[in-house]
């Protein structure tokens, strides 16, 4: 929570582009509101889940104040975007209109990128898991995700989630093998006019 | 006969395989066909717009592009990629450079987006199209007695897409209403069950869970129904570990709002897929399917 008051000064950034600047960069795409526009009144702290229940080291407002002010190391290494499950309740009631669970999306990305992200998460691992999955059949299976996220986890954590699958597989609700869809090359095909793929293993 | 494209998403096609049945059984008693798309993919789900929302654009094109390609409208029954299809179509529609870009890749598969189809969450046929007066029409097995909590979540209704009532939605309700259950009043109905964070951040979704069962517990419902998958195994499958880990003694039945349809419409419970649950759903029915006994049929 010291994250603020510990803090070096902002540093200026070399491309002469503010962090500010940079962050409504990202945004750019989305039709709300620049964080400019943000008069910190705490609605989304307020509605969000998981903030109002103390998982977040900064809340969505706090991290928005922290972006204007240029604390850019800070922000990249805040749980706060991670931790969003995308329930867009701050982004229906934002009273400046400013589209703050994409702003969560747009931090993800940039940190992705950057692999700048804070250490621990299980969210960037298991979200390039699920890409590299995806990019390799078009479907998603459940089971090799596990292998991303389940060494992070104490032993109590994993024989609950192994008690958890066990049950869904005597229900018949895990797959076995993993889906594949039909036109797999032109899929691939697709993919690599968009981004450039290392070749399939 | 109305027909829509389909987009079952990966869930359905094991983890959530009773709502793809009963979506199937209950949109056919009431005169709606779901046609499949023949080689749908993933919808990029949540995690792939973290990474690179070029490509999670691409691949929700694609689905809807094959849509497009038999002149149906789309209809997703999960949430997440309601909402991915939904959003992806918005950003093509209003970006010609991005569509452009993105149809260029699409012709690798022979397939071309250009917006004639829209998208719908599977709820909103139910909802809109057929609407609660032509199903109650068909109910043959009125649920009387049974308290049911109607769970929006998140993604049908958030963000905006135009139409909604964010806030005070009754749609749902009036789906419950329809099958002759009471649909249950609680604080919680539009709040997150936590979606991907059961992954990422199991605690914070754990803790999300709890708060929501205990809340439609509390307003005394014997069940509870949603429209997501997600939202089925984090409010079902993950009772047991709740109760461990909060000390709760947590055992509410939570299906799919089409098997509680399917049920009211007279439809067998195992074409329903119901008795895949983790908390048995039986005895919480029982009684409402007890006491209003099937008409004969004639």
């Amino acid at each position: 929570m010291s994250a603020v008051t510990s803090a070096q000064p902002p540093k200026e950034v070399d491309a002469g582009v503010s962090f500010v600047e940079e962050i409504n960069h990202l945004l750019y795409a989305a039709k709300g509101n620049p964080i400019n526009t943000c008069i910190q009144c705490g609605t989304c702290s307020a509605t969000c889940p998981v903030a109002s229940a103390g998982y977040m080291d900064n809340s969505p407002r706090r991290l928005i104040a922290m972006i204007r002010a240029g604390f850019k190391e800070q922000v990249l290494k805040a749980n706060t975007f991670w931790y969003c499950a995308s329930c867009y309740q701050c982004t229906v009631r934002c009273p400046r209109g400013i589209d703050i669970a994409e702003l969560m999306y747009g931090l993800k990305r940039y940190t992705v990128w950057r692999s700048e992200y804070q250490e621990g998460l299980i969210g960037p691992s298991f979200s390039e898991t699920f890409v590299k999955m995806i990019v390799r059949t078009g479907r998603s299976y459940e089971p090799v995700l596990a292998t991303s996220y389940l060494f992070t986890y104490g032993l109590p954590e994993i024989i609950q989630e192994a008690q958890t699958a066990t049950a869904l597989m005597l229900k018949g609700r895990l797959p076995l093998l993993p889906a594949r869809i039909k036109r797999l090359d032109n899929f691939r095909r697709m993919i690599r006019k968009i981004i450039p793929l290392g070749e399939p293993e | 006969m109305k027909t829509y494209a389909y987009f079952p998403g990966c869930s359905l096609e094991k983890m959530a395989y009773s709502y793809h049945q009963s979506a199937i059984e209950t949109t056919r008693a009431l005169g709606v066909e779901l046609k499949e798309l023949e080689d749908w993919n993933c919808c990029g789900a949540t995690a792939y717009f973290h990474v690179d929302e070029l490509l999670a654009f691409t691949l929700c094109a694609r689905n809807i592009a094959m849509a497009e390609k038999e002149q149906l409208d789309l209809v997703a029954p999960c949430s997440g990629c309601y909402k991915n299809a939904y959003f992806a179509r918005e950003a093509l529609l209003h970006d010609p450079d991005l569509a452009e870009h993105i149809n260029e890749a699409l012709a690798e598969d022979n397939l071309q987006f250009a917006g004639t189809s829209k998208i719908h969450h599977l709820i909103e046929i139910f909802a809109f199209d057929i609407g609660p007066d032509a199903i109650k029409a068909k109910v043959t097995n009125p649920l009387k007695g049974l308290r049911v909590a109607p769970y929006y979540g998140c993604q049908i209704l958030r963000p905006r897409k135009g139409k909604e009532d964010v806030e005070r939605p009754r749609f749902f309700e009036d789906i419950v209403a329809a099958t002759g259950a009471t649909p249950v009043e609680y604080l919680l109905r539009l709040r997150c069950c936590g979606g991907a964070l059961i992954i990422t951040n199991r605690m914070a979704a754990l803790s999300m869970v709890r708060n929501l069962l205990e809340c439609a517990v509390r307003a005394r419902a014997d069940l509870i129904v949603t429209a997501c998958p997600l939202c089925q195994v984090n409010l079902e499958c993950y009772q047991k570990q709740v109760n461990r880990e909060f000390g709760t003694e947590l055992n509410v039945p939570v299906i799919y709002f089409t098997q509680l349809l399917g049920l009211a419409l007279g439809i067998p419970p195992k074409r329903l897929g119901i008795g895949s649950e983790l908390v048995a759903v039986m005895p919480a029915i029982e009684q409402a399917l007890r006491t209003e006994p099937a008409p004969a049929a004639t």
